[in-house]
């Protein structure tokens, strides 16, 4: 009861400060821009939390390691008597450039998180083609069991796949039980267990993006080929295979960008063995406390992934532009 | 459709001695417990434009998917020109299929859409541009070469996916609706051209429709089907006038029906004795006197005149004018009997109704009667 009686008062109130014609304009102007401001909201707030971190790392990138808290020079500093000093630095990129163990990191990265996509979309294709002719019992369950293991935390998984790849692990255990082999496999702390953990655990952004897809092809496609003689192979690569193309993309591009910055799989299931750029930047960031290189290694990473998508793009848009 | 009426380009009228191209005998499906084609057995020949007519779901587009080898039926066999093709799967079947959807390849052009059924055939580079193009100019779509499918209007799509069906020169094409995504004026337009078309190539088409006009129009013979099994099959003009069914005669344009029992039955006349009049039918069919049989009346052949008395006897009632529609070239009038029973009249407006006293209107008083050629017997 209170609020409405404030409210009246306000209402009571309100002409006085803002006369009748602001207030239509006001209103009419949100009638016509509401698209435009539930638009920019969000967009705002990805804006923000995107750029002011990357121009922070990109800040540090720049700047000395010292002996500090935060550990590094400041980029701008003011002395006494109104003496302005600016600090730029790029010691940290040469640095790692000319350090090959950088280098050979990078191609490392690149060399397994482009593999692991290649895995991914070998295995998730026919995956997600099965869920999309499943019946309309099997595809929700199917969908369902793509998704499920993200109800369980990242990390978990992770340390269970450890148990079932140690030494002592799970699969050995077995194997030696059945007398296949008598002394256990080496698989832990191996490029191939980090192979398991990144095809394993990126597997579902590779399915989701080509059902999607998938889901939206005309199935009489599928019959007019066939019905215009092409064997089932035939229709595969001249109608099927294109017609996904975009579901290809999408599944390869949310596979392997996480895939080469990935830490936690290289870290643990790769141990020491396999150098990757996520393990090599956490360590110079915590164990190093080198906070001007390790940003530099990210920066470096951002433009390695970001040029190529770019040069990408571009040409598909070129060629769209053909069509 | 100007086809000739010489017997020999049209065998399905005296099938003795020939070889059908299309044979179906006792086939059968069933989807789960739906049984979609009832044990069906049906002959085409070679030239003929063959429409499947039904409401949706009375199997005639399984019946088609039959034919192209999507669907296996349960029981039965089809042989299409003599072979069976029990275990011929759709791609190597000598039938093409132009699909409701069209069904055209979104990432080709028209031109590497029509090739692409040639290219299968292992046909060499230079004929198939040639046979591209010859049939490219059959559909008046040279110029659309280059374009994709989504660059095109739907009467465009429509001929695309014919011209790709029929580039392969199949001994069978099978057309599923294939007018029903167009509006109605581009409808009628190409219901003469496919029918052209048609004649041009000589391809046996089997089409399935669910719009009568549409199957009247184009075929040589056609099937009227319900719940899986043929009513009726014939040619438009025998289903039209001869329906042997109450389901066909109200199918097929409109009927009005009455109920009765044949009084007598000889060889060039029928009579049955009716709740409204007697019916007299000038030529025979083979009925049993006595037997409860339907009559019916299309509304076309009904002459309506306004009469204060009410005359008796055969083929002729009276009743009361209860609603008249005026359609422009046709009027219809609704004629309530003494019984209840509403009878339609379609009239033709061979003149303007100017003068108020002749015009038929509500609540005159009507007198209908028709020629003892007009009434159909209906056995079920």
């Amino acid at each position: 009861m209170t609020d409405a009686t404030q409210t009246e008062d306000f209402e009571a109130n309100r002409p006085a400060a803002i006369p009748a014609s602001w207030q239509k304009r006001i209103a009419r102007s949100l009638q016509n821009n509401w698209r435009k401001i539930v638009i920019l909201i969000p967009f705002a707030w990805l804006l923000i939390f995107f750029l002011t971190p990357f121009f922070i790392v990109a800040k540090i990138s720049l700047a000395e390691l010292a002996i500090a808290s935060p550990p590094f020079t400041k980029m701008v500093e003011w002395a006494d008597g109104g003496i302005v000093t600016i600090r730029i630095v790029f010691d940290n990129f040469t640095y790692i450039l000319e350090d090959s163990l950088y280098f050979d990191t990078y191609v490392n990265s690149l060399k397994i998180s482009s593999s692991a996509t290649l895995l991914c979309l070998l295995f998730g294709y026919p995956i997600a083609y099965a869920i999309v002719r499943s019946g309309p019992v099997a595809k929700p369950i199917f969908l369902f069991l793509i998704i499920l293991p993200f109800w369980t935390s990242f990390l978990l998984r992770v340390y269970a796949w450890m148990g079932l790849l140690a030494d002592q692990g799970t699969i050995n255990n077995l194997l030696i039980a059945l007398g296949i082999i008598d002394e256990p496999l080496r698989m832990l702390y191996t490029e191939f267990a980090v192979y398991v953990g990144i095809v394993y655990t990126y597997m579902p952004f590779m399915i989701l993006p080509l059902y999607a897809n998938m889901e939206r092809l005309d199935g009489s496609l599928n019959e007019a080929a066939a019905d215009l003689g092409a064997r089932p192979t035939t229709t595969f690569f001249r109608v099927t295979l294109p017609l996904t193309k975009p579901g290809i993309i999408a599944g390869c591009l949310l596979v392997f960008i996480p895939a080469t910055g990935e830490y936690v799989v290289p870290d643990l299931l790769g141990g020491g063995n396999v150098q990757m750029i996520g393990r090599v930047l956490f360590n110079e960031f915590s164990r190093n406390s080198d906070w001007p290189v390790a940003s530099a290694v990210a920066i470096v990473l951002l433009f390695v992934l970001v040029v190529p998508m770019m040069i990408f793009q571009y040409f598909q848009g070129k060629s769209a532009e053909a069509k | 459709m100007a086809l000739s009426e010489n017997l020999a380009d049209t065998p399905w009228l005296d099938p003795t001695g020939q070889q059908p191209l299309v044979q179906l005998r006792g086939v059968t499906k069933a989807f789960g417990s739906v049984v979609a084609v009832d044990n069906i057995d049906l002959d085409i020949y070679q030239g003929e434009l063959f429409c499947l007519l039904g409401g949706s779901g009375c199997g005639k587009s399984t019946l088609l998917r039959m034919l192209a080898g999507f669907e296996t039926p349960n029981s039965g066999e089809i042989l299409i020109d003599g072979v069976d093709m029990a275990h011929v799967p759709a791609y190597e079947r000598p039938t093409n299929m132009m699909f409701q959807s069209y069904a055209l390849f979104p990432h080709m052009n028209v031109e590497k859409n029509i090739a692409f059924g040639l290219q299968q055939d292992g046909v060499a580079r230079s004929e198939i541009a040639d046979r591209v193009h010859d049939i490219l100019t059959l559909v008046e779509l040279q110029d659309f070469k280059k374009r994709k499918p989504q660059q095109l209007s739907g009467g465009q799509r429509q001929r695309v996916a014919l011209a790709r069906a029929l580039v392969k020169e199949p001994k069978l094409l099978l057309l599923d609706e294939p007018l029903a995504a167009l509006d109605k004026k581009l409808r009628k337009q190409t219901q003469f051209e496919l029918a052209n078309i048609q004649d041009k190539v000589g391809v046996t088409f089997i089409v399935v429709t669910h719009d009568q006009e549409e199957a009247m129009t184009l075929s040589t013979r056609m099937a009227v089907m319900d719940a899986g099994r043929f009513q009726q099959i014939g040619t438009p003009t025998e289903i039209y006038e001869y329906p042997d069914s109450r389901f066909v005669a109200d199918f097929i344009g409109s009927a009005n029906i009455f109920e009765g029992r044949v009084t007598e039955d000889s060889a060039d006349h029928v009579n049955v004795s009716t709740d409204v009049c007697d019916i007299f039918i000038d030529h025979g069919q083979s009925v049993q006197v006595n037997s409860k049989i339907w009559v019916g009346l299309r509304p076309e052949k009904i002459r309506i005149t306004k009469s204060e008395t009410a005359q008796s006897g055969p083929n002729q009632i009276s009743g009361i004018v209860d609603d008249v529609g005026y359609l422009g070239e046709t009027s219809i009038y609704k004629v309530r009997l003494s019984s209840g029973q509403i009878v339609d009249v379609a009239a033709p407006n061979q003149m303007r109704p100017n003068s108020k006293t002749d015009r038929i209107t509500w609540e005159d008083k009507v007198n209908l009667s028709w020629e003892p050629s007009s009434a159909m017997l209906l056995k079920s």
